[in-house]
């Protein structure tokens, strides 16, 4: 077995969730070189989207920006946002990965600010499309390092939905059915979300890592499916992928 | 044989009603009668619009305007315009920060913005954070009103249709819609629940497209974001282009123009107009310039002087160009925008 670092974990973890003939629509960095990963493993036909337009790219290089060229070189279509965000709408759209500076127990996302809004203590980009893809996409996922301040439930401001205060929540918001946080994929752990509750629920342990360690690393209590998993470590070929196919320069995985 | 009609027509939660759960400022007048009125009087004339980008900001840009940019913040931006509204020190300019990046950053650099519909501000994707943009909303210099990049481009496409509103199914549930100036509405069809967004007719917009002839009739190559909405939306437009080309040449491939000319009131023909960002099959965006302005940023003289020997000491964009490698460095740029750069 190879020797792999954390980010090189969580990215191979996430392209597992990435199915064939599905739709993803991804942002730069982490989650699309797990889309790319999927695409050259276990889900060929695995279709990307960017938000600003590009569709089905061949991708020569990680984008820097969601609406590069590169988001649609020699791709499908070079499209416009709202022909994206109107397939997410309509239910065409399978899987999304999201970022964020908190998140808490039932997915809830905040990239908006710290402190309050009329003089916040520090403004981040806001929404972008993340609210907009967490409420139409079908699947939403996240990959982030764990830690105290990240996953709290003392969020300042909830950009995009999770499942905003538990069951029914979402639809009773007017959010379309059926949709909503499915994967959070950490440095530690693989965290889904329990049926009941739809609170943050471990399920899969990274090899080495303690229940103490995940404990520590979470501002809020967690639940613990019946059955936990070892999470499978990453296998030489998605390794040989990842370094050599998908990120050779380490744009992301050297970020570990 | 069942003649039964299926009902369609299935207005039954009662409990669905009209609140206004937005509680943020409306910047701009959402009502499509006054936008009708405007554009009753905007010309129709296939006419001869090239000008100066001096000109035309002085002519169409004024203190206090609602402003949008087209493209995608790093991306086939109008930077010709940006840089010349600074010059200007245009002031007071409303803005919507629809996934805006270096193109909002240039703008606070010069103080010109007080308002702005936010979807995303402030960072430049995964360059990082601008520090000066973050302060200017921090600070509380520029008011702000929520949206997602979705409900502020479908802002634009209400006022492209020529409507007040479109019905949303995103920012429900959320921070994002209370501080937003979206509306909860009941489907009058189904009686599920919407967001309503006010459309969004901007006073003026730039947008930097790969062609046009001299009336206005425009190409663009790649990813149009949100712009075929964004032009058609806007009050006054102004192009700027990579290159003019002859009527003759639109009237060849109809099926390529994205803007037609009676949307447009200026057109200037600027070279690497969209430099520092990524023109799409022209030149990629030039990584190391947007670094360097992240970094200047960070000190207070440091970011002045920055400012005056890219913006103020230029007179044009011909001038900036020159004062960051010239042509040299844009064919290393269009190297890498065909992936063609040599090894190093």
């Amino acid at each position: 077995m190879s020797e792999y670092n954390g980010m090189e974990l969580m990215i191979c973890l996430a392209a597992r969730y990435l199915e064939d003939d599905g739709i993803v629509v991804v942002g730069t960095g982490a989650p699309c070189a797990a889309a790319m990963l999927a695409q050259k493993t276990r889900a060929p036909r695995l279709m990307i989207m960017f938000e600003a337009g590009g569709v089905g790219p061949q991708l020569p290089a990680m984008p820097v920006s969601v609406g590069d060229s590169r988001t649609y070189y020699q791709g499908l279509v070079a499209t416009s946002m709202p022909d994206i965000m109107e397939a997410c709408q309509r239910g065409m759209v399978d899987y999304t990965f999201l970022g964020g500076a908190q998140i808490d127990m039932y997915g809830n996302i905040n990239s908006t600010h710290i402190g309050d809004y009329e003089k916040p203590k520090v403004r981040f980009p806001g929404s972008g499309g993340a609210n907009d893809l967490a409420s139409l996409c079908w699947k939403t996922m996240m990959i982030t390092p764990q830690d105290k301040t990240r996953f709290t439930n003392d969020l300042d401001f909830i950009t995009s939905p999770g499942y905003l205060n538990g069951k029914g929540a979402r639809e009773k918001a007017g959010l379309p059915p059926g949709c909503g946080p499915y994967k959070i994929i950490t440095n530690l752990a693989i965290m889904g979300f329990d049926e009941e509750t739809c609170r943050m629920q471990v399920e899969s342990i990274h090899p080495g890592v303690s229940r103490e360690q995940i404990i520590e690393n979470t501002g809020f209590e967690l639940l613990w499916a019946d059955q936990i998993y070892e999470s499978d470590p990453p296998s030489d070929e998605e390794l040989e992928i990842l370094r050599n196919a998908v990120d050779p320069r380490r744009y992301i995985i050297g970020r570990s | 044989m069942n003649s039964k009609k299926p009902d369609f027509f299935n207005y039954h939660e009662q409990d669905v009603k009209y609140i206004k759960v937005g509680k943020r400022d409306l910047f701009s007048n959402p009502d499509a009668d006054e936008a009708r009125g405007f554009f009753r009087t905007k010309s129709r004339q296939m006419v001869d619009k090239t000008t100066t980008v001096k000109e035309a900001v002085a002519k169409y840009i004024h203190d206090g305007d609602y402003f949008a940019s087209g493209g995608f913040g790093s991306n086939r931006i109008p930077a010709a315009i940006l840089h010349e509204i600074v010059r200007q020190k245009k002031k007071d300019l409303g803005f919507a920060g629809h996934t805006s990046t270096h193109d909002m950053q240039i703008l606070i650099a010069g103080k010109c913005i007080n308002r702005c519909d936010a979807a995303y501000i402030v960072g430049l994707e995964a360059r990082g954070l601008s520090k000066i943009s973050r302060r200017a909303f921090e600070n509380g210099e520029i008011q702000s009103t929520e949206w997602s990049n979705a409900t502020l481009a479908w802002r634009f496409k209400a006022a492209a249709m020529g409507l007040s509103f479109l019905p949303a199914r995103s920012l429900l549930g959320t921070d994002t819609i209370t501080h937003s100036a979206a509306v909860e509405m009941p489907c009058p069809f189904t009686g599920k629940k919407y967001a309503a967004v006010p459309a969004l007719y901007p006073d003026v917009a730039a947008i930097h497209v790969h062609s046009s002839d001299i009336y206005g009739n425009c190409q663009v190559k790649g990813i149009a974001v949100s712009d075929f909405d964004l032009a058609r939306a806007t009050k006054n437009l102004i192009i700027t282009t990579e290159k003019i080309i002859h009527n003759d040449e639109i009237r060849r491939a109809p099926h390529n123009t994205v803007i037609p000319y009676y949307l447009v009131d200026a057109v200037i023909e600027v070279p690497y107009g969209a430099y520092p960002s990524n023109m799409a099959y022209e030149y990629f965006t030039d990584e190391d310039h947007l670094m360097a302005w992240l970094k200047a940023e960070k000190d207070e003289e440091e970011f002045k002087a920055f400012l005056e020997y890219n913006i103020y000491n230029c007179q044009d964009h011909w001038e900036y160009l020159e004062a960051n490698g010239g042509l040299a460095r844009l064919s290393e740029l269009r190297a890498q925008e065909n992936l063609t750069a040599r090894k190093p």
